[in-house]
């Protein structure tokens, strides 16, 4: 069956089989590949994406059910002015090992800030709870988020931001 | 593969009548894992996700289609704190009360709650609805009473709700872990205490003998409290399996059941 759905404010459209999910779509079909195929059972986070304002794995979205959906990807982040604010925290903080569950943290952190631009240190722990980095790099990461919530704050209002110390130790 | 996309209930009912044996997708995190791993191939789907009465949350009747999201900032306490448990943010996001009835898992979350709580399942077909008894529901591991042609369409929380309520749950690690055990405890201000434990029994269960004593303890002593943990390992049914062996589930039923019991008695 044939599939229409907004892809990073682009329509788009794809033959779908029944098995398929979101994430083969993304991939197989429209030649995305910031989305990783990893776990395929929801445990991992790597191939998180936005779909309707919702986060969720791409691997756990029946590619069928998403006809008229909106989808965004890690792909649709960046801009030609250039990096997403979360993509160069990541890069200046280092918060990259293999690189391999980077797409999905920089979505998944995106949302965070977008949701909470105050989130806390558990609050950033608790939302990145289900990508996981097998490099187990999570102090960086935690850090990179912090850093961009952090120059997020400061681009609103020049006040120094009041970070809690925990995240820059 | 067919796949229905109803926008309404009716729809939706008409759908599942002509169709009985299509597979019932709402967010799709149980049954997405069995298809990428190839343990299913619907041959016929029907999504339900684009009706909105399934999403109705009035007083007492949660909607099939309520995600844990939902719950997690809702007004049940016990509720809030299961579905905080639940999986990540992904899974949350899309997950559904619907969802965890309908898959019936002896681990599954919302479970100890509902049990707890006495709520009944609202059943909807074309033909009209049911409602049956959570443990009429709940018929074995991964089995429930729903026929084909049927759909969840919510539950029904009894008038009175416990003003008390304390959910727990003992994994692997704080995010993403199914069950090794979890339980409910409701209290009442008079002592009236219910409790629900899964994932150590073919499904969730209630002590009878450990709520009996509790509700007649206004202030539970030391060795009521231990008296109360015993009965709980005593009155659990566990299988040892590749989460956690009979013993630990035992024991640790009785552990959980009591740290549970004491968050409803501070004050």
């Amino acid at each position: 069956m044939i599939v229409t759905l907004e892809v990073n404010g682009e329509p788009r459209s794809a033959e779908v089989a029944g098995w398929e999910s979101l994430l083969w779509v993304l991939r197989e079909r429209l030649g995305l590949l910031g989305a990783k195929d990893a776990c395929l059972q929801g445990e991992c986070g790597s191939c998180s994406v936005m779909l309707d304002g919702a986060l969720v794995c791409a691997c756990l979205v029946m590619a069928a059910d998403v006809e008229g959906a909106q989808v965004s990807t890690v792909e649709g982040l960046a801009s030609r002015a250039g990096l997403h604010p979360v993509q160069r925290s990541f890069v200046d903080e280092g918060a990259v090992q293999c690189g391999y569950c980077t797409p999905g943290l920089v979505v998944a952190t995106a949302h965070l800030l977008d949701e909470r631009p105050d989130a806390s240190h558990d609050d950033i722990r608790e939302a990145l709870s289900g990508n996981l980095c097998r490099c187990t790099g999570y102090g960086a990461l935690v850090r990179a988020v912090a850093a961009a919530r952090d120059a997020a704050a400061t681009a609103i209002d020049p006040a120094p931001a009041d970070g809690d110390s925990e995240d820059r130790s | 593969m067919l796949i229905e996309r109803p926008q309404d209930l009716p729809e939706a009912l008409e759908g599942i009548g002509g169709s009985p044996h299509a597979v019932l997708l709402a967010g799709g995190t149980d049954l997405m894992v069995e298809v990428n791993l190839a343990h299913r191939r619907p041959e016929a789907v029907i999504a339900l996700r684009r009706v909105d009465d399934l999403q109705t949350w009035e007083d007492g009747f949660i909607g099939a289609g309520v995600t844990y999201a939902r719950m997690e900032t809702g007004p049940l306490p016990a509720l809030a704190e299961l579905a905080r448990t639940v999986g990540s943010p992904q899974i949350r996001a899309v997950g559904t009360i619907g969802g965890n009835l309908g898959t019936a898992s002896p681990a599954g979350d919302t479970l100890p709650f509902l049990a707890a709580i006495d709520a009944e399942v609202v059943l909807g077909s074309r033909d009209g609805q049911r409602r049956l008894p959570w443990h009429e529901f709940l018929v074995g591991p991964k089995q429930t009473a729903l026929t084909p042609g049927e759909v969840i369409l919510g539950v029904q929380l009894p008038d009175h709700i416990p003003a008390r309520q304390a959910f727990a749950k003992i994994g692997t690690r704080q995010a993403m872990v199914i069950a090794t055990v979890n339980c409910c405890v409701l209290r009442d201000d008079d002592g009236t205490t219910r409790v629900a434990m899964g994932a150590v029994a073919p499904t969730v269960m209630r002590p009878r003998e450990a709520e009996r004593l509790a509700s007649s303890e206004p202030r539970p002593s030391q060795a009521a409290l231990d008296e109360f943990q015993r009965l709980v390992s005593a009155e659990v049914a566990p299988i040892s399996d590749h989460r956690a062996t009979e013993q630990y589930r035992r024991h640790a039923a009785g552990v959980l059941a009591r740290r549970t019991l004491e968050r409803c008695l501070t004050p």
